[in-house]
């Protein structure tokens, strides 16, 4: 080997760990879904003991039969409007906070700020747990409270609640991990520009809108696509709630669908299909937002 | 079109014949190798019942040639996954296994469990029809012996049906008239709850009605979720929801934990395993429930479902099929293995010679001396009940459609969620590629 080949080589070499991860972990796992996705089993005669159960392609039929599932475009229907609470409730909330740490009116920042971001800390499992508990009237406190004070508190997980108290959990949660994005970005901002505004008479109201704001807007896009991904993986929180009513069907997100496909079912093959349909619709939606946006994400100093 | 497919499906193809080698080269490997005489043989054993190292230990002292080691499991669910896994993989599973009956036919659909019909010997007198049914799906073969079984008894508060003048109800009239009088006593008090997360128990239900929702004939399946039987009880169950004096919320919940707790929920069609859960749940009111037999539909011809329950087999990959069903012989019938398993194990052996096993009544029982004997009446009239291989389907399709019906309290959304249900099984087997009639 001559010197030059070496050379040329030397990148590869450094990039190898990282690509053979990316391969194995990530894309290898891809090919194998995309392929589970084209098969399924043919079971010959009653499908009982050996040698009655083969693999055989499925041409597009896990596609069709996840597509026209009629549970399929309800639980998109239902991730699409639980995403327009969660996002722009949480991104808001997120948003606020920041600005109130930022401007300094809060004595108790470091606490605050410790007490904004814990719920982060708190696996969303936990986090449902804790909340299934809050929200069932026999054993929530917040309902004897409420019944103490003379009002009729409502059942949280009721048909037309449900969709408001899983948004919430996720509200709960993300605020923190948000806020403190926001915060950073804002305490990034050079102080000589906030001074020349309030001597040019700014209030900070102001300062806020027409300078923190749109300078921290990458950031904003940022957590938004962030959230947008989390939105559509949402299932951690409505499987744990599950069992503790009977408003949340198997199939309330599309991901706990694949997951009954592949784990109640014992059907990857469609489990597999609906991952793929996921994994494209995510891909679009968010590098659709990020191309409509343009150059504004991700690196503002251009 | 075709042209730029075919290295993809080169490269596909080529991964395909790799993943049947893998899972086609143990075919010669699961057959029997007997040890030879004086050998000794090493069986392990998966198991979620509890103390089984103990009840195992005494088949290991009596029988130093035929060592077992038991590898306790998380619950039926998991150890299925995981023993599928290992099936799949081709290694890795147990020689001997506890499955539940409603699993068996999946687990012997993907070709899980062995059939010991010719190791194990005659076995089929010392079982209730039911369970023997459970454990051959009607057919020649024996994928297991039974070891535990589940049958339905209802539970209730005496205090409070003493106070309203209420007997333990015999029909399901009787029941449906005490829930009205206790609801109407009591506007937050209930007998029961009709609980669209527990799929086994409904089935326990419609089992003792009389159904039997698969059915095998020659090489054909028959489904048979939405027949008469299940419609009775399905519209029993909708009509006192809909009526309100039978609240609509699932079991085994904090809040279910808390009514039972608390004097809401005061009665409880559960299982011969009842007591435990009843003592983890509603500590406070021992002392004032009582079992008794299930209602019936037909007081003069008494009949009973089960709700759990489960065999135990030898898996397709044991090498010694011969003494693992020596061992599963001995646990599930011998006096001894069934003793430790009543008394250690706390599971209520599916041995028709279990009574002697069972002396003294379950400790949050511990008042009624007569609980034995009304297990063992309730177990003695327990109708046959065949599960399907794809019981998982059916399942998750109870849960969501009759937990829609439940939350509408609408009387006529229930038989509609058994249509669903039955039209999800047999649309999903067909799709499989079973042959299915009804």
């Amino acid at each position: 080997m001559n010197k030059a080949t070496r050379k040329a080589g030397a990148p590869y070499s450094f990039l190898a760990p990282a690509l053979i991860l990316f391969v194995l972990f990530l894309a290898a796992p891809i090919v194998y879904a995309a392929y589970l996705s084209l098969r399924r089993t043919k079971v010959t005669g009653l499908g009982l003991g050996a040698g009655s159960r083969h693999e055989v392609w499925a041409g597009l039929s896990n596609y069709a039969r996840s597509l026209t599932d009629p549970d399929f475009l309800p639980s998109v229907l239902r991730v699409g409007a639980y995403g327009m609470i969660v996002v722009p409730t949480m991104l808001g909330v997120a948003l606020l906070m920041a600005l109130l740490l930022d401007a300094g009116r809060t004595r108790v920042g470091t606490f605050a700020r410790t007490a904004i971001f814990l719920p982060y800390a708190v696996p969303a499992v936990v986090a449902s747990l804790l909340w299934g508990f809050l929200y069932l009237p026999r054993v929530s406190p917040i309902n004897d409270l409420l019944t103490g004070i003379g009002m009729t508190p409502p059942d949280l997980l009721s048909g037309s609640w449900v969709l408001y108290a899983v948004a919430n959990i996720a509200v709960w949660g993300g605020t923190g991990f948000n806020m403190i994005v926001l915060y950073t970005a804002l305490r990034a901002i050079p102080t000589d520009l906030f001074e020349a505004a309030r001597l040019d008479g700014a209030s900070d109201v102001q300062i806020a809108w027409r300078i923190k704001i749109p300078i921290v807007l990458p950031s904003l896009i940022m957590t938004f696509v962030f959230s947008l991904i989390a939105t559509l993986q949402v299932f951690a929180e409505p499987m744990t709630l599950r069992p503790l009513t009977n408003t949340i069907s198997t199939t309330w997100t599309p991901l706990m669908k694949v997951y009954r496909d592949a784990f109640i079912r014992n059907d990857i093959y469609a489990a597999a299909a609906t991952s793929v349909v996921i994994a494209l619709a995510t891909f679009v939606l968010s590098f659709g937002f990020l191309k409509l946006v343009g150059n504004r994400a991700f690196n503002q100093e251009d | 079109m075709k042209k730029t497919m075919l290295p993809l499906a080169g490269v596909l193809a080529a991964a395909l014949m790799m993943t049947t080698a893998c899972s086609g080269s143990d075919d010669n490997a699961s057959s029997d190798s007997s040890a030879k005489p004086g050998e000794k043989v090493e069986l392990t054993y998966w198991t979620w019942a509890p103390n089984m190292d103990k009840v195992v230990e005494g088949w290991n002292t009596a029988h130093p040639d035929i060592h077992v080691t038991v590898n306790k499991q998380d619950g039926g669910d998991p150890a299925v996954t995981k023993l599928l896994t290992a099936i799949k993989a081709g290694s890795g599973a147990p020689d001997v296994m506890q499955a539940e009956y409603q699993k068996i036919p999946t687990l012997v659909s993907a070709n899980a469990l062995a059939d010991i019909n010719k190791e194990a010997g005659s076995l089929k007198a010392k079982f209730p029809d039911s369970a023997w049914n459970a454990v051959t799906l009607g057919s020649e073969a024996l994928y297991g012996v039974p070891q535990d079984s589940g049958p339905m008894m209802f539970y209730y508060r005496t205090d409070v049906f003493q106070k309203l003048g209420l007997e333990a109800p015999k029909t399901w009239d009787d029941y449906a008239a005490a829930a009205r009088k206790i609801h109407t006593a009591n506007k937050k008090q209930y007998l029961g709850t009709f609980s669209a997360n527990d799929p086994g128990w409904f089935a326990g239900l419609s089992q003792q009605a009389g159904a039997s929702w698969w059915g095998v004939n020659g090489d054909t399946w028959s489904v048979a979720i939405n027949d008469p039987n299940t419609q009775k009880v399905a519209t029993y169950w909708g009509g006192l929801v809909q009526e309100g004096v039978i609240d609509n919320k699932p079991m085994y919940t904090p809040e279910w934990n808390a009514a039972l707790n608390d004097g809401t929920q005061v009665g409880w069609l559960s299982s011969v395993w009842g007591p435990g859960v009843l003592e983890g749940s509603a500590g406070n009111t021992k002392g004032k429930w009582k079992a008794a037999l299930m209602p019936q539909w037909d007081a003069a011809s008494p009949a009973n479902g089960n709700w759990g329950g489960s065999a135990t087999s030898v898996t397709t990959q044991s090498k010694h099929k011969a003494q693992a069903a020596q061992f599963i012989a001995w646990l599930n019938t011998d006096p001894a293995g069934i003793k430790a398993l009543a008394t250690q194990a706390n599971v209520y052996p599916a041995s028709v010679d279990s009574s002697a096993a069972l002396t003294s009544p379950p400790a949050f029982l511990s008042d009624q001396t007569d609980f034995y004997s009304i297990a063992a009446e309730s177990a003695k009239i327990t109708k046959p009940f065949t599960y399907g291989p794809n019981v998982n389907v059916a399942y998750s399709s109870y849960n969501d459609a009759f937990g829609k019906a439940a939350q509408s309290k609408k009387a006529t959304n229930f038989p509609a969620a058994l249509a669903t249900m039955q039209q999800t099984t047999v649309d999903d087997m067909k799709n499989t590629g079973f042959k299915v009639s009804g």
